[in-house]
């Protein structure tokens, strides 16, 4: 099904926040196109892994490789490679779904054209929502509105927390065939889930069972 | 350098939408020096004495009242995990966004400064000298400011360790600021004194990106 080559690696993972030890020990591997799921009750650092793995948080100990060769050696060319959806959409009241995609894109250093502008909107039911300020968004569509961002600019590694937060069944729907899509392409998702997804993930990494 | 003008066009779209912030900062600056003729009373002499101290002190305090929205809202929303992400060096974000902060924040003070000078009856021959000096020190009190917001950006209540932090680094930009403008006043050469104020924002230029960006690194964690 897969080459078995793992693309993104983890090992002897270990993370504190403060005096409190969140996880130690977490190790996984995953290939081109396969995507791993996240789970564990609150409080066990799911989201801590997300921000890990993204660069976001330095490990305690143990290292993230990236086609065998750690993260943290060359952390701009990991942070061009990935997409992070955290639980804040990142988006502001005064500016439109729009503007704020062609932003995001910008930080990434691409100026998305017309068409994949459309295309990114589109996948998420955006289109009509484009020209509308964020503060008149409910909270799916803010979610929708972060969540185009995964399309607007290409990038090998998705990392995405709780993505289906507020999300309704149509847009659960359009999530799961966007990461499908990205799948298809040899793209690699981490996704931390509390279930509700699809995901046809490879492999589970169950944090609540790796706590000390 | 792409990533650091989107920046600096989005922070500027966003105070053109939401202008209250600087609004605020402007008009806080002319009231609060506008109270002072009421408060030592009108004599000229008395006015043109304490001028040039008077402004410089508002406007550092007017730059110190901005501060707070340079990252706050980032942070609170979301957009700095983003900003941090970007493949492009945060320190060059950082700079984007200090530079629209004192398009934003400084440059509106400088406007007005003529106004308040005329009101505080500021010798005439010192006006090039004050919109000169405030030119080259607002700059650097936003790039101080930034540390100072920075470093206190995990704090709930962090407004007054900003001024704590703050302030003093601000002190030798009040000094040189006024100075300059007091020669000016007085009819002596304003040079050394601006050009030491030029000295402080080559100094605090690179410094200052350099040290917030590794702060807001440590805020993210």
């Amino acid at each position: 099904m897969h080459d078995g080559t793992a693309q993104l690696a983890a090992a002897g993972l270990v993370c504190d926040r403060g005096e409190r030890r969140v996880f130690a020990g977490v190790e996984f591997k995953v290939g081109r196109g396969e995507v791993l799921a996240v789970v564990g009750p609150n409080g066990t650092g799911k989201s801590s892994l997300l921000r890990l793995l993204a660069g976001l948080l330095p490990p305690s100990a143990g290292t993230v490789s990236w086609a065998g060769a750690p993260v943290a050696d060359d952390p701009d060319a990991h942070r061009a490679r990935l997409h992070y959806i955290g639980h804040a959409d990142a988006l502001k009241p005064a500016l439109t779904v729009a503007e704020a995609l062609r932003f995001h894109a910008e930080l990434r250093g691409v100026s998305p054209d017309a068409a994949t502008m459309a295309s990114a909107l589109g996948a998420f039911g955006l289109g009509a929502l484009a020209n509308l300020p964020a503060r008149f968004l409910s909270q799916g569509q803010r979610r929708r509105a972060a969540l185009a961002r995964l399309i607007a600019t290409p990038a090998a590694l998705w990392l995405l927390d709780e993505p289906t937060l507020g999300l309704d069944a149509e847009s659960v729907g359009r999530l799961e065939s966007a990461l499908e899509r990205h799948r298809a392409a040899g793209g690699i998702a981490v996704v931390a889930t509390h279930g509700g997804l699809d995901l046809g993930a490879h492999a589970t990494l169950d944090l609540g069972g790796s706590a000390p | 350098m792409s990533a650091l003008t989107a920046v600096l066009r989005r922070d500027l779209r966003l105070a053109w939408r939401t202008p209250g912030d600087s609004v605020n900062v402007v008009l806080f600056f002319v009231l609060s020096t506008v109270l002072f003729p009421f408060g030592v009373g009108p004599a000229a002499e008395i006015l043109a004495r304490i001028s040039v101290g008077v402004i410089w002190v508002m406007a550092l305090l007017a730059a110190l009242l901005s501060l707070d929205r340079l990252f706050r809202q980032d942070a609170d929303d979301g957009s700095l995990d983003l900003l941090a992400l970007s493949p492009a060096p945060l320190e060059f974000l950082v700079l984007g966004k200090v530079l629209a902060h004192w398009l934003i924040t400084g440059l509106p003070l400088i406007i007005a400064s003529p106004l308040l000078a005329l009101f505080l009856q500021m010798p005439r021959e010192a006006y090039p000298t004050l919109l000169l000096a405030l030119l080259i020190g607002t700059p650097t009190l936003s790039l101080i400011g930034a540390i100072g917001v920075s470093l206190t950006l995990g704090a709930r209540r962090g407004g007054v360790l900003v001024a704590l932090l703050v302030l003093p680094l601000y002190i030798p930009v009040l000094i040189f600021g006024v100075g300059a403008v007091e020669a000016a006043s007085a009819g002596l050469e304003a040079r050394p004194h601006l050009l030491l104020l030029g000295g402080l924002l080559a100094l605090f230029l690179p410094l200052s990106p350099v040290a917030t960006a590794a702060a807001l690194r440590q805020a993210l964690h």
